[in-house]
Parts: structure tokens; sequence; C-alpha cells
């Protein structure tokens, strides 16, 4: 549990991260760093485009999966990271 | 058997043939046509059968006399020739013609031609009585005779006739059937009777179904249509009604125990791990390499410097000059309104030799000097018009409001004017139909028309006292920032008030002059007994000019005077223009209108200029980063660094201005134009003569760069307000120089003409966006505007730093230069020195060989000394060894 905590606040005061959100595979979140409108928000859009992107790569081939997802825009890049029951977004 | 009965009718009428036979000779008929009768037998014999071969048509049979014999040899008496046996024999011919006899004509139905020319009588005559109708009357015509009625001669049709006419073949009967004579006109009675009741009262023949009768019907005529079947359906569907319905939701989310539960839970955990490592891949990925820079956009900029040379000229966007009044006149300073935009300054003077001036003195007061007011949307009429008591060299826009303007003349007055009367007339001219947002709606044109065509002309409202002011022309007026003011020692402090309240002017009588708007602070009584008799001294006031600074008319006086004294000698310098440091109002732009707008809200909140008071220098907290140090350049040629504090003498108690530290004489001659860079604080430009100079502050060697001499005098020079290392030079002959110093240093990058006479103030002004104008007048009272092209105005890609970096440069090179100075000064005076002391040497006595000796071996032992140390610095030699010796 502790150990959890630190890996979350090492990866926080990293240079350029703004916020991490942890949610589940259904998008109820469940861990944030930011408020709790945004976080929902987030949690919302970003499962459905997971679930796209993850069928699109496993459509394509079976065997593959998701690894890593990263969505760089103008101001900002959200990294996504997904799992089978969870996944981790990174502002 | 016809031929039998024949004979016996024929026997019958034989009788009358014969009759008729002896008629027929009586008619005319020659005996060569004897009558016969031939049997049926004989008929088929000689083939003349009656109707068959023989007919009325062709009656004719040709027979021949030796059948006749022959037929007469057999059959003897029998033959029917037998009568004409005597006459056959007898036939000439050989031929004999028999013919039918129909009619029985000559008694029998036959009768034979006797002789030949009967025959051919009978013969030919038909024949040429028909080829005689045929042809006409033709052949043997011989004139018509008109038949002559002859009797009729019956032929047996009366016969026929008889038979077909009806008569009567018994008389007529007649019958006469009458009613009896009671009944007549006896009533009668008419009862209906029905015809079916008693069969004898009608007939009927019905029909019946014939059944031996049937036809069938094997053809019908019948048309056809086709016709799509149609059909009719119909529904209804059910009719709702709509109703008002909300639906709310809201986001799942877990509870705070759920919460910690799945923290808590190793599949978390596990999770997590997994993750981390794959974050930090990305995060190192992110920070080797800036994700958020533009290649693209960053190339672009580089580009533009080599996009062609397209455009580099100064465009003339517009030129105003005033026929009433700008003849003859030169324009002496231009200023930018610091808010509107398209609206221009222009201050003109006279432009007579100092003789002229002094002659030509009384024509001032006619013809007032004036300042105009020029706005892009109208290039004939001068918007406004300020009235100067003298010719204005120099005047600047308030800052914090632009309707307040400071100018100094050339009596050494320093004037004011307040123009918000007219800022809104002022502040229509922005857009091109400036009459049409004339806030003054007059319900009457002709009233309209007159008020906005005259220019309005504002009095000044201030002007300093003749005997307090400066004792020559003023050649430069400057507001000081709203962040500090100054106090009575010089020392900056800060400005409660946010507003520009002070002036600083200078003159060629070698002083520069603080001024303040305010009233100053009531601290001798002298000053409250003066009071009164301020307000009540009596001005000329005319109606239409604002109260605004009536505190200060005339009565105006500077709390600070900044003498400057020459070093060594007892001469002071005459200052032309200066620059301050921290003078934030030297290179505006149209871009600071944030700040300025924000001071005019503050200002039309209503400060009243009259109830400011100067406040008392201990109350106000002094700025510790504002530099009281300033240049100068003065009318011959010098710049001069010196500072304006008052430092306290020791020996009267007095305020002096402290003597200037750092003076140079560069130019040739009188200074016209120092300028800071708006990039870089420490930068200045000073025009001057034929050359320029640009300065750093705190480089007290010399100038950084200075230019060659130019053929040409240099008239002014200005920073460029969007490019580090561009500036604008204006010369003599109305030509414009544009100077990039990242281009060529040795000469202008661009020289472009203008005007025919020398070109007297250039400033640039930005209009946002992107519009680059820059505003030259000229000596014979021309302002032109001028648009910047892209090239001149966009600063290359890090221009700021290669220009730093250039200046940098330039000091390193100017210390350097210094340093060989120096030293070639020192080595010079060594030289000297030796050179002397070789003068002297040959009076010292001559040493002794020894001495010469033991003097040599000293300066061996020393050089060896020396190498030994040399070696050992460079590391040959370490420094255990012995030393050689």
């Amino acid at each position: 549990m502790a150990e959890v905590e630190e890996t979350l606040k090492r990866i926080q005061t990293q240079k350029g991260v703004q916020g991490i959100i942890i949610v589940t595979a259904e998008g109820i979140p469940i861990r944030s760093t930011l408020d709790n409108a945004s976080t929902v928000q987030y949690a919302g859009l970003i499962q459905q485009l997971v679930m796209k992107a993850r069928v699109t790569v496993r459509e394509m081939d079976p065997q593959n999966d998701l690894t890593f997802l990263r969505i760089r825009s103008k101001k900002n890049e959200i990294m996504i990271a997904p799992d089978k029951d969870y996944f981790l977004i990174i502002l | 058997m016809m031929a039998s009965k024949r004979p016996k009718s024929t026997g019958d009428k034989k009788n009358d043939s014969a009759d008729s036979a002896g008629s027929s000779t009586e008619l005319g008929l020659p005996d060569d046509i004897f009558p016969l009768v031939l049997t049926s037998g004989t008929q088929e014999l000689f083939e003349c059968r009656v109707d068959k071969d023989v007919t009325r048509e062709s009656p004719y049979k040709i027979l021949r006399k030796e059948e006749i014999l022959k037929d007469m040899k057999t059959r003897a008496a029998v033959s029917d020739f037998h009568p004409i046996k005597q006459t056959v024999l007898n036939y000439p011919g050989e031929e004999l013609l028999l013919m039918f006899d129909r009619d029985f004509t000559c008694g029998q139905n036959f009768y034979l031609v006797l002789t030949e020319e009967s025959k051919k009588r009978i013969l030919e005559p038909p024949v040429s009585a028909r080829e005689d109708t045929a042809e006409g009357t033709s052949l043997d015509s011989p004139p018509c005779k008109t038949p002559e009625c002859q009797p009729w001669v019956s032929l047996g049709s009366e016969r026929e006739i008889e038979e077909e006419s009806v008569r009567d073949s018994r008389p007529r009967l007649k019958y006469r059937i009458s009613r009896v004579r009671r009944k007549f006109g006896a009533p009668v009675t008419f009862t209906d009777c029905n015809a079916q009741e008693s069969k004898d009262k009608y007939t009927e023949c019905t029909s019946y179904d014939d059944r031996k009768f049937s036809i069938e019907r094997m053809e019908i005529t019948t048309g056809v249509q086709a016709v799509p079947t149609l059909r009719s359906i119909s529904t209804q569907t059910r009719w709702t009604y709509p109703r008002n319905m909300c639906s709310q939701y809201e986001f799942r989310e877990f509870t705070e125990e759920e919460k910690e539960n799945i923290a808590n839970s190793e599949n978390f955990r596990n999770f997590v791990n997994s993750v981390v490592s794959r974050f930090e891949v990305a995060a190192q990925q992110n920070m080797i390499f800036d994700v958020f820079f533009n290649d693209w956009q960053a190339l672009h900029e580089e580009d533009g410097i080599f996009g062609g040379k397209v455009e580099t000229h100064l465009k003339e966007y517009q030129s105003f000059t005033d026929l009433h009044f700008t003849k003859e006149k030169t324009i002496s300073d231009i200023n930018w309104h610091p808010t509107i935009n398209g609206l221009i300054a222009v201050s003109v003077m006279e432009k007579l030799s100092s003789e002229g001036k002094i002659n030509g003195s009384a024509k001032l007061l006619q013809n007032p000097p004036l300042i105009f007011f020029w706005s892009f949307s109208d290039p004939i009429n001068p918007q406004l018009l300020l009235e100067c008591p003298d010719d204005v060299l120099s005047f600047q826009f308030c800052p914090s409001n632009p309707n307040i303007i400071v100018g100094g003349c050339m009596n050494g007055q320093v004037v004011l004017w307040d123009v918000s009367a007219h800022a809104d007339r002022l502040q229509g001219t922005r857009s091109a139909a400036g009459k049409a947002t004339s806030a003054n709606e007059c319900a009457l044109p002709a009233f309209q028309d007159k008020r906005e065509l005259n220019t309005p002309v504002v009095r000044y409202c201030a002007v300093s006292g003749v005997e307090n002011g400066h004792k020559a022309r003023i050649t430069d007026v400057q507001w000081l920032p709203e962040n500090f003011e100054i106090s009575k020692a010089g020392i900056p402090v800060e400005n409660k008030a946010h507003i520009c309240v002070q002036v600083i002017t200078c003159a060629p009588d070698c002083c520069v002059m603080f001024w303040d708007i305010r009233l100053p602070r009531v601290t001798t009584h002298s000053l409250t007994e003066r009071k009164p008799k301020v307000t009540e001294t009596p001005h000329l006031n005319r109606s239409d000019v604002p109260n605004t600074f009536k505190h200060l008319d005339l009565s105006w006086k500077p709390f600070i005077k900044v003498a400057l004294p020459k070093k060594g000698t007892g001469a002071e310098y005459s200052p032309l223009k200066f620059s301050l440091r921290d003078n934030i109002n030297d290179n505006q732009t149209g871009g600071s209108t944030e700040t300025s707008e924000q001071n005019l809200e503050k200002s039309e909140g209503g400060t009243e200029y009259a109830l400011l008071r100067a406040s008392s220098a201990k109350q106000l907290k002094p700025l510790e980063d504002i530099s009281t140090r300033f240049y100068i350049g003065t009318q011959d040629g010098e710049v001069v660094y010196t500072d304006w504090k008052m430092e306290k003498d020791n020996d009267s108690g007095r305020l002096l201005s402290t003597k200037p530290s750092h003076c140079f004489l560069v130019h040739d001659g009188f200074i016209n134009s120092v300028r800071r860079s708006p990039f870089f604080k420490d930068i200045i430009l000073t025009v001057g003569g034929w050359t320029f100079a640009i300065w750093k502050e705190g480089v007290m060697n010399g100038p950084i760069i200075h230019s060659s001499c130019s053929p040409k005098k240099c008239t002014v020079g200005y920073w460029s307000p969007s490019r580090p290392g561009l500036f604008f030079i204006g010369k003599e002959d109305g030509n414009v120089e544009v100077w990039d110093l990242l281009e060529k240093t040795h000469e202008a990058s661009q020289t472009q003409n203008l005007s025919t006479t020398q070109i007297t103030c250039i400033k640039p002004w930005i209009v946002p966006p992107k519009q680059h104008f820059l505003a030259v007048s000229d000596h014979s009272g021309t302002l032109h505007i001028l648009e910047v092209p892209w090239s001149l105005r966009s600063p290359s890609y890090n221009e700021k730093s290669n220009m730093a970096k250039y200046f940098e440069k330039e000091v390193d090179r100017l210390i350097f230069l210094n340093k060989r100075k120096e030293m070639r000064a020192k080595e010079k005076k060594d030289k000297e020195a030796e050179e002397q002391k070789k003068k002297m040497e040959p009076k010292m006595p001559e040493k002794l060989e020894e001495q010469i000796e033991e003097e040599n071996l000293v300066h061996y032992k020393t050089y060896l000394a020396m190498e030994k140390v040399i070696l050992k610095n460079m590391g040959l030699l370490s420094d255990e060894e012995p030393a050689l010796n």
C-alpha cells in the first residue's frame, strides 16, 4: 500500500506531470490528483477511447494487446496505460 | 326433234315464206339467192349447224362446190341441195356462200347465194359498209344522203312487245261498300280491350329457339385495357401527446470504503508496478526531446530573410501638408498619439536663420505658431490646432493622460495644453468616416457642417513664467514615467498617484530643469501668503481655455535645476537632448495601450491637477533601482553622462548638482538625437554632425560603435521599435537611411530619398496588428508617413540575442583597444624614458672591464633563473631535478 503511494508520488513529482487518475475498467475513478469534475470527465471519455483502441489492436491480431496509449495535443499530452482491470491516466 | 319440228314450222311458214319469197323477189333480191333448207344432218356435214357454227353474227358459211356435188351424189334426192342441183353445177366459182337466214327473210333458214357477184356483194358490202362506217366517209363517200323515211317493216318484234305489255285481260270490276245510313254520325263508344284476351285480335310471332339454327361466334371485337390492380389501405398510428420529461444522472463513484478496498488489493499493486515502468520510458522520451517544439514554424522564421527582395523599401503611405500654415515653415517635432491610432501631432516653426528670427519676430504675433494634429482619415484638414506662445521645438503627450501635452518654446517657456474637451473629436477620427461618428448629433445639418469644418484651435492653458524658465530655447521636453517621481533633492521616490506629474526640460542655457505640474507643497509661510496672490492675479482668460493648470499659469517654476559644469574648466555644457535610463516614454508603441488605458481610467476618475500637491520627500519611499544618471548630448558635439542628484555642498549648505562623470567629444557637430534602444536599456544612439555613435552605459571608454563620416550631415536618428538591430538615420539631403547592424556596419543597408530638404524628425509607430509606420518630417514642412515593409519590421530569428552578443563583442573590442592604447602609451613612455636615459648615458664614466664582466655574470645568472622558472611553468622540468648551473 505504502509503496503504491510512493510510486504514485514519484510519478507525480516528475517534470511536466499535471495529474494522475486511476480508473477501473468500467470507468469509475479510484484515485485522482485532480478535482472531481475533471476526473470524472476524463475517466468517462478515456475509458471509451481505450476500449476502442484495444478492440482495434485485438482485431488486427488476436494475440496482440494494447500496452500504452499516448495522446499528444497542442497544449499537453495524455498518457494511458491499460491493464486487465484498471487504467492509469497521466496528464 | 328440232329439225323435224322446224320443217314443220317452216312448213307452216313455208307458205308464208313462199309468199314472202315471192315477195322477196319483189323486194329486189336477185335470183341468185335461193332459200334452202338444210337438215340437221346436212348441217352437221357441212358444219353449219344452227347457232353453233353459224350464228346471227356470222351467218356466212362458204361451201365447196365439190362437196355439195358429192353430197348430191351420195344422197341423191334426199340431199337438200337437190332442188338447186342445176344451179350448183352451173356455178362458176368453186365456192358457194351459204347464208344463214335466221329471220327467214328468204323463206328458209338458209339461203344459198348463186352467183359470184352477189356473193361478193354480200360479203364485201357489209365489209365495205363496215369499213365505211369505221373510216368515216373516206373510201367511198358519196355526199351524205339524208335517210329517207321508209315505211315500217315489221320484222317480228311486235310479238314481243305484245307479250310484254300489260293489258287488262278483263274489264275491271267495281264494288261499292257502304254502311247503313243510320249508323252515320251515331255516338260512338270506345272501350279498352285487352289484346291478349281474344286471340283473334292479334297474331304474334314469338321467337323460339330454333335448334337447327345455331351460329357459332367465331369472332368478336372487344376492347381490352390493362389496369393495375389498385388497393386502398389505411392505417392509423396511435397518437401520443408530448410530455415534458427530464432525467438526471450522476457519475458512478465508489464510496471511500470501496476505494480503500480496491487500493489495498493485491491486484492493484501489481498493476501499478507493471504500469509505472512504461511511464518512465515515456517520461524519459519527453525529457530528451521537446515534443511541443514546432520545427516547421521555427524554420519559417529564418526563411523570411531569404524570402527574396520583395519589399525592402519604405512605402509612402500618406503625406500631410497644410497649405495655409506650413508654407515656409519646418517641422520641429513629431509625436504619435499614444492611444488613438492614426493620429499624429506635428509642431511647426519658422525656418528663418537666427538673424531672420530677430528681425521677423513681429510676424509671430500675427501668425501664431501651431501644433497640428493630423489624422489618417483626413489628409487635408488637420483635426486640431494647438496655439503656442512661441515656436515649439519639442513637445510630448503625457503618457498617463494623452490629453495633456507639454511643450518647450523658443523663448524658454514651458507650455501645457489640455485637449480633453476635444477628446471625442479626436477619438472620432479613428474611423474613416470621422464625421459620422461625431458625438454631437445636431438636428440642423447646416450647423453641424460648419462646426466640423473649422478646425478647433486650442489655446495653451498654462505657461511657465519667462523669468523662471530657461534662458534659451528649450530643445527637449520629456515626461517622467508614472512609476516614480523626483523629490526636491533629486532622489527618485515612488509615485503614489501613478500618473505622470513631472517634466524634464533641457536647453542650451546649460541647465536641465525638472518641473512638477502640481503645486509645490506648502512649506513656508511665504508660500501661503503667495497663494492668494496667485489666484488674484488677473489673467486674460479666454472662455474656451480649460482651467486644468490654472494654478501653474505664469508662475510655474522648476523645482530642480541641474547645472552642467564642465570638468576642469569653469564652462558649462549646453545640452540639446537627453535620455534617461528608466524613461519608458522614450519608445512608445501602440501596443502599450493597456497601461495607458488604465491610466486614462484613473485620470478620468477625476484627478484635479490643481488639487494635487507635491508630497514631502520624507513620506515617500525612495526607489533604489531607478538610476539617476542620464546621458546628455550637447551643442558642441559632446556626450555627457551625468547624475541629476543634488548633493549637498558642505561649504554653503546648498544643494548643488554633481559634476558630470564622463564626457566624450565624439561628434563634429551639435548632437540632435540621443535615444535609448527599446530592447536594451543600456544601449544609446547618439547622432550628431556627420556621424552617429552607439554607447553602452557602463562602458565609459568611448562609444562601442562609431560610424564613419558620411558625406552628408546626419540630422536625426531613431531606433526601430520592433527589430533590435535596426535604426533609422535622417540626412541633410532628405535621405532616410536604414542601418542594420547585423547586416552591415560600415554603411547603411538601405537608403531612400524622401524629399529635397533635410529630414528634421523621424518617429516610428506600430499600429497593431502588424502595421508599422514611420513618420518622417522634412524641412519644407511636409510630414510623410511611410509604411515599414515586413523585412524591416520583423526581427530575424534570435535577433535580440545576436545583437546582445554583438554589442558585447564591441565592448570587448573597445576594452581591448583601450588596453592596447594604454600599452602603447606606456611603451611610448618607456621608449622615451629610455631615450632619455641613453642621452644621459654617455655622460657617465666608462665602467671598468671587470665591472662589465661582473655585470654580465649577474645577467647570465638571472637569465638562468628565468629559464628555470619558465621550464617549471611549462612542466618540462620537475622540481626534484637540480637546477643546471
